[in-house]
C-alpha cells in the first residue's frame, strides 16, 4: 500500500460519500477536507519516493505536478464551498445537482492524479476519458439550452480527441511489442523509455501524430478548440477554474510523455515542428478571437488557448531552456488562470451577469475583488514582476536565438493578446461602477493565494523547483 | 475448385472487410431504423472477428471481447435506442450536411488515405496484423465522416459507436494486448451510452427536436 | 464434338433457355405472393403469338423504328453467345472480351433509346431518358468490376476468367465477393427488374424499359421481349462464367462426359438463379428513379472497393 494508494483513495472515497451526503453544506466542508488531505498525501513522495510499480508511478516529471494539482484541486474546492451558496440562493442550482456536483468534482480530481502517476499507457487513457466524462456531466450541471449544448460539443469532440488517442496507444504497443515482447510490459511506460530507441521508427512518428491529435484536443489546440470556450462559459465557473488550471495540463502532460519516448529515438521524426505549428496557430488564433468576445468568461478561455499555445511552443522548439520555459509557464498559468477564475466567477454573481458590457468600475464598487482581477490580469498578460513575464521571456530568447521568424510571430500573438486584455481590463476595473450588486459572500483566499505565489515565483524561483524544472527539461529533449 | 488456401487470414480479412462495407452502408442510408439494423449487423461481425482472433491468436480473454460487443452493441444498445427513438418520437429520416453521392466518394478516398498510411508504415508486421490495423482506421475515419455529415443526434451518435467498432478491431487485430484495452474499451461504451442516455433526456426535455441544427441555434460563440 | 458444333449448341440453347428462365422468375414470384401463376412455358406461348400477330406503325415513325428491333435482337443474341456457358473453349467466346461485350449491349441499348425517342411520344421521351441516364450509372460501375477481375487473372477475355477461377487456388477473397455483389447490382439495373424498375407495371410514369417499348407490337414486339429475356440470362450467365465456373468443360476437345456435366452444371445454376432473383424481387420494394443513381453509386463504390482490396491483399 504505497503513497500513491493512498493519494488516489482519498477522492475515491470522497467521491462515494459525496454522493450519499443529502446535505450540501456539509458535502462543500467534506469535499474542501478531502481535498486538503490530498494535498498533504501529494507531499509525501516528497520526503520518501514510492517504489515503481507497473500501473503507477511517481518520477521526477510528475512529483511537482501532481502535488500543484493537488493544490489547486484544494484552493478551487474552497471557492466552490462559497460559490454555490450564491447559486443555490437564486435558485440556479437545487442541492440534488450539488451531491452529483460535489461528488463528480471528487472524481475528476481522481482521474487526474490517475492521469499523472500513471505508468501504464492504458491506465492513462482511461484516466483521462474518466476525466473528460465527469467534466463533461458538470458542464452541463445548469441544464440551460446553452449548457447543454457546450457538453455536447465537448463531449463529442473530446470523444473523438480520445479515440484517435486510443488508436495511438495501439499503434504504440505495436511499435514496443517486437522490442518487449507480448503483454503489460509493452504498454509499461518506465519500461518503454529505455528501449525506445529499437522501435520503428514510422510506427512511432505515426502513433506520436494521432496521440498528439487525440490528446491535443484535451490541450485545446487548433484547429481542435471549438470546445473550450463554450465548455469554460456555460459550466460553473469552479469547473472552469480547473478545467484550466488542470485538464489542459495534464493532457499536454501526456503527450509530453510521448514525446520523451520520441526523443529516446534517433531516427524517428521530431515532433517538434508539428508542435510548434500547433501551438503557434492557437496563440495567433486565440490572440485575435480576444478582440471580439463579450463574455467575461469565454474571454479568459481563450486566454487559455492561446496560454497552452505558447507552452506546446515552447516544448516544440525543444532544448533545455525552451522545455525549462514550458515547465515554468504550465505552472504559473495554472495558478494564475485558476485566481483569475475564482474572481471572475465571484464578479459575475455579484453582477449578476456574464456580458463584459454589463460589468464596468469593480474597483470602485468592489475594491478588494476588482483589483483581485486587476492583478490577475496583469499575470496574465505577461507582465513582471509576474512569473508568467519570466516563462514567456525565456521562450522568446530561446526562440529568438533558433528561429527568429517564428519568434516574431509569437511575440506579435503576445502583444495582440496583451492588448486584448488591457482593453478588456480597463472597462471591467476602471471607470463608473455600472450593474446590480448582489450580495454575496466571496471567497477572497484561494485567488490571492495563488497570486502571492505567482508574484514569488516571478522574483525569486526556490532552489529545488529550478532544479527541478531543470532535471525534467533534460529528460524532455 | 478455388482451394481455401490460407484460412484463417481470408476469413478474418473476409470479417473485416465486412465491416467496412457495413460503415459504407451506414453512410448510404436515409433511414434512422436502418442505420440502427446496420450498426448492430457491424457489431455482429465485430464479435465474429474478435472471436476469430482470439482463435487464430490463442488467446482466450478475446472471447470476452467478442460476448461482449455480441451482448452489448449488438443487441441492447441498438434495441435501447430503438425505443429512445420510439418514445421520444424523434425525426426519422436522415437529413445530411453533404449528399449520400459525395459522402461515399469521400469515404472511398479515406479508405485509400488509411490503406496508404498504414501498409508501409507497418512493414515489420504481420500481414494479418496490418490489414486489420488498415480496415479498422478506414472504419474509425468512415465513423468520423458520418458523425461530420449527420445533422441528426442519434445518427452521430451511432457513427461515433461504429467509430468505437473500428477501435475495437484495431486492438483485438493486434497480437497480444493486453486485457487493460479492451477493459477500457468496454467502460467507454457503457458509460458513453449512459449519458447520450441523459443527454437524449435533456435534450428532449429542453428541444421538441434532436435536430442537431435547431440545437445550434444556441451557439453561444456569437458573445 | 467439333467445335463448330459446340458453338452451334451454345446459340440455340442460349435462345432456347431464355424464355424459360423468365418463366421460373415470374412463377416463382406469383407463388410467393400466393397465386399459382402462369405455366412455366408461357413466355414461348406469348412470343409465338406476338410473332403471329399484325405490327402497327405510328404514321411518324421512321425506318429506325423498323429496323432497330433486328438489331438490337441480334446484339444481344451474339453477346449471349460470346459469354461461355458449359465450356470455355467456343470460338465464339474468342469474339469479343469482356469490354467489347460492355460496349455491344451499350449499342443494342443505344437503337433502343433511339427507338424510343423515335415516334414522338412523351413517355418514350421518359423511358430512354431513364434507360441512358441508368446506363450511364452502370456502365461504369461494370467496368470497375472488369477491371478488379482483370488485375486478378490478368486479362479480359471471359474463357481466360472462367478458366483462372477453376484452376487456380484462388480462396475466399473479399474483392471477388464484392465484385459479385456489384455486378448482380448491375444486372439487376440492366435487366430493369425491381429495385430500379417494376417489368411488370401497368403505370406509364413508373416505367423505365416498358416505357421505350410502349409502341411497338406484333413480331417487332416479339423479337425485343425475346431480346430482353435473352438479356436476363446473359447476365446470369455472366455472374457464373466470372463468379462460380464450376462444373464447366476446360478440357478440349471436349468429351461427352464433360459436355453433360457442363450442361447440367449450367441449368442447374442458372435455374437457382432464377429462383434466387424471384425471392429478391418479392422480398424488396422498387426505389424511387433518383435514388436509383445511389444505388449504382453504390454498386460502383463497391467495385472500387473490390479493387483497393485486391491492391491490399496483393501488396501485403
Amino acid at each position: 500500500m504505497s503513497i500513491v494508494h493512498v493519494i488516489l483513495a482519498i477522492p475515491a472515497l470522497a467521491a462515494l460519500l459525496l454522493a450519499l451526503l443529502p446535505s450540501y453544506r456539509l458535502a462543500a466542508r467534506v469535499n474542501v477536507a478531502a481535498s486538503v488531505l490530498t494535498l498533504f498525501a501529494s507531499l509525501v513522495p516528497f520526503i520518501r519516493r514510492p517504489d515503481t510499480t507497473p500501473f503507477l508511478l511517481i518520477d521526477d516529471f510528475n512529483i511537482y505536478l501532481v502535488a500543484l494539482t493537488a493544490f489547486v484541486a484544494c484552493t478551487t474546492s474552497l471557492f466552490s464551498a462559497r460559490y454555490i451558496v450564491h447559486e443555490v440562493e437564486i435558485g440556479r442550482l437545487v442541492p440534488r445537482y450539488l451531491r452529483y456536483y460535489h461528488a463528480m468534482y471528487q472524481a475528476f480530481v481522481l482521474t487526474m492524479l490517475l492521469a499523472l502517476t500513471a505508468n501504464n499507457l492504458g491506465t492513462l487513457w482511461v484516466a483521462i476519458e474518466g476525466a473528460t466524462l465527469t467534466t463533461v456531466l458538470m458542464v452541463g450541471l445548469y441544464r440551460t439550452h446553452a449548457a447543454l449544448e457546450a457538453a455536447w460539443k465537448y463531449f463529442i469532440l473530446c470523444g473523438v480527441g480520445i479515440a484517435l488517442a486510443l488508436f495511438g496507444t495501439i499503434l504504440m504497443y505495436l511499435a514496443a511489442e517486437p522490442v518487449m515482447g507480448e503483454g503489460l510490459l509493452a504498454m509499461t511506460w518506465s519500461e518503454l523509455l529505455p528501449h525506445a530507441a529499437q522501435f520503428n521508427p514510422a510506427l512511432l512518428n505515426l502513433a506520436f501524430v494521432f496521440l498528439l491529435v487525440g490528446y491535443g484536443t484535451k490541450v485545446g489546440l487548433a484547429p481542435l478548440h471549438a470546445w473550450l470556450p463554450d465548455a469554460h462559459a456555460e459550466g460553473p465557473t469552479p469547473i472552469s477554474a480547473v478545467l484550466s488550471g488542470l485538464l489542459l495540463n495534464v493532457a499536454l502532460y501526456s503527450v509530453l510523455r510521448f514525446k520523451m519516448l520520441l526523443a529516446a529515438n534517433p531516427l524517428a521524426v521530431a515532433p517538434g515542428p508539428l508542435m510548434v505549428t500547433m501551438g503557434l496557430s492557437s496563440l495567433l488564433l486565440a490572440s485575435f478571437m480576444l478582440y471580439r468576445r463579450r463574455d467575461i468568461k469565454r474571454f479568459f478561455a481563450y486566454s487559455s488557448i492561446e496560454h497552452m499555445g505558447i507552452i506546446t511552443f515552447a516544448f516544440g522548439m525543444g532544448g533545455p531552456l525552451a522545455n525549462f520555459a514550458g515547465l515554468l509557464h504550465m505552472t504559473m498559468h495554472s495558478l494564475t488562470k485558476s485566481a483569475i477564475f475564482y474572481a471572475v466567477g465571484h464578479v459575475s454573481q455579484i453582477k449578476g451577469t456574464q456580458r463584459i458590457a454589463d460589468i464596468r468600475g469593480l474597483t470602485s464598487s468592489q475594491p478588494v475583488l476588482g483589483w483581485a482581477l486587476v492583478l490577475g490580469v496583469v499575470a496574465i498578460a505577461g507582465l513582471p514582476p509576474f512569473g508568467v513575464f519570466m516563462s514567456e521571456f525565456l521562450v522568446l530568447t530561446t526562440s529568438f536565438a533558433r528561429a527568429p521568424l517564428l519568434a516574431a510571430l509569437v511575440l506579435a500573438g503576445l502583444l495582440v493578446g496583451f492588448g486584448a486584455l488591457v482593453l478588456r481590463l480597463q472597462g471591467l476595473a476602471f471607470g463608473e461602477g455600472t450593474g446590480g450588486e448582489k450580495a454575496s459572500s466571496v471567497a477572497l483566499l484561494p485567488a490571492f493565494l495563488h497570486l502571492i505565489l505567482v508574484l514569488t515565483a516571478g522574483i525569486y524561483l526556490p532552489g529545488p523547483l529550478v532544479s527541478w524544472f531543470q532535471t525534467v527539461a533534460k529528460l524532455l529533449g | 475448385m478455388p482451394v481455401l488456401a490460407n484460412l484463417t487470414y481470408d476469413t478474418a480479412h473476409l470479417l473485416d472487410a465486412g465491416m467496412l462495407v457495413l460503415s459504407f452502408a451506414l453512410l448510404y442510408q436515409r433511414r434512422l431504423f436502418g442505420v440502427l439494423k446496420i450498426y448492430a449487423m457491424q457489431a455482429v461481425l465485430l464479435a465474429a472477428a474478435a472471436a476469430w482472433q482470439a482463435h487464430a491468436q490463442d488467446a482466450p480473454q478475446l472471447y470476452i471481447t467478442a460476448a461482449t460487443a455480441l451482448v452489448f452493441k449488438g443487441a441492447v444498445i441498438p434495441i435501447a435506442l430503438h425505443r429512445i427513438i420510439v418514445r421520444l418520437d424523434i425525426h426519422r429520416a436522415i437529413e445530411t450536411a453533404l449528399g449520400i453521392g459525395p459522402t461515399l466518394v469521400v469515404g472511398v478516398a479515406l479508405v485509400s488515405l488509411s490503406i496508404l498510411l498504414v501498409l508501409p508504415v507497418t512493414a515489420a508486421s504481420a500481414a494479418l496484423t496490418r490489414e486489420s490495423l488498415a480496415s479498422a482506421l478506414s472504419i474509425v475515419l468512415l465513423g468520423l465522416l458520418m458523425m461530420i455529415t449527420r445533422r441528426n443526434a442519434v445518427s452521430q451518435v451511432v457513427g461515433f459507436m461504429s467509430l468505437e467498432n473500428g477501435l475495437i478491431l484495431a486492438a483485438v487485430g493486434v497480437k497480444g494486448m493486453p486485457l487493460v484495452v479492451e477493459l477500457s474499451i468496454a467502460f467507454e461504451v457503457m458509460v458513453a451510452f449512459i449519458i447520450f442516455g441523459i443527454f437524449f433526456f435533456h435534450i428532449r426535455e429542453r428541444f421538441d427536436t434532436l435536430d442537431v441544427h435547431d440545437i445550434e441555434r444556441f451557439r453561444g460563440e456569437r458573445s | 464434338m467439333t467445335t463448330s458444333l459446340l458453338d452451334l449448341v451454345q446459340l440455340i440453347l442460349v435462345l432456347a433457355l431464355a424464355p424459360l428462365l423468365t418463366g421460373i422468375v415470374r412463377k416463382v414470384k406469383a407463388r410467393l405472393l400466393g397465386r399459382r401463376g402462369p405455366t412455366l412455358i408461357q413466355p414461348y406461348r406469348d412470343l409465338l403469338r406476338l410473332l403471329r400477330k399484325e405490327v402497327v406503325l405510328a404514321p411518324s415513325a421512321s425506318w429506325l423504328f423498323r429496323v432497330i428491333p433486328y438489331t438490337t435482337f441480334a446484339a444481344i443474341w451474339l453477346a449471349a453467345a460470346i459469354v461461355p456457358t458449359f465450356t470455355t473453349g467456343l470460338m465464339t467466346s474468342r469474339i469479343a472480351d469482356l469490354i467489347a461485350l460492355v460496349a455491344l449491349l451499350g449499342s443494342a441499348r443505344f437503337g433502343l433509346a433511339l427507338a424510343g425517342m423515335d415516334v414522338g411520344t412523351s413517355f418514350g421521351g421518359i423511358g430512354s431518358s431513364r434507360e441512358m441516364m441508368i446506363a450511364s450509372l452502370a456502365e461504369p460501375a461494370m467496368l470497375m468490376v472488369t477491371f478488379t477481375v482483370a488485375l486478378l487473372v490478368r486479362s479480359t477475355s471471359l474463357p481466360h476468367i472462367s478458366e483462372f477461377m477453376l484452376t487456380h487456388a484462388v480462396g475466399i477473397r473479399i474483392s471477388l465477393l464484392l465484385g459479385l455483389i456489384s455486378l448482380a447490382m448491375v444486372a439487376i439495373a440492366e435487366n430493369a427488374r425491381i429495385p430500379v424498375d417494376n417489368p411488370a407495371t401497368h403505370l406509364e410514369l413508373t416505367m423505365v424499359h416498358e416505357a421505350m417499348v410502349l409502341e411497338y407490337s406484333g413480331r417487332h414486339l416479339a423479337l425485343i421481349e425475346a431480346a430482353s429475356m435473352v438479356k436476363l440470362l446473359l447476365y446470369l450467365s455472366l455472374i457464373v462464367a466470372m463468379f462460380l465456373p464450376w462444373g464447366m468443360g476446360i478440357e478440349l476437345p471436349l468429351g461427352w462426359a464433360a459436355l453433360g456435366i457442363g450442361l447440367g452444371a449450367y441449368a442447374a445454376k442458372l435455374m437457382v438463379g432464377a429462383v434466387l432473383l424471384g425471392v429478391f424481387e418479392t422480398a424488396i420494394a422498387k426505389m424511387r428513379v433518383f435514388r436509383v443513381a445511389e444505388f449504382l453509386g453504390g454498386a460502383f463504390l463497391l467495385g472500387i472497393l473490390a479493387a483497393i482490396f485486391l491492391y491490399v491483399s496483393e501488396g501485403l
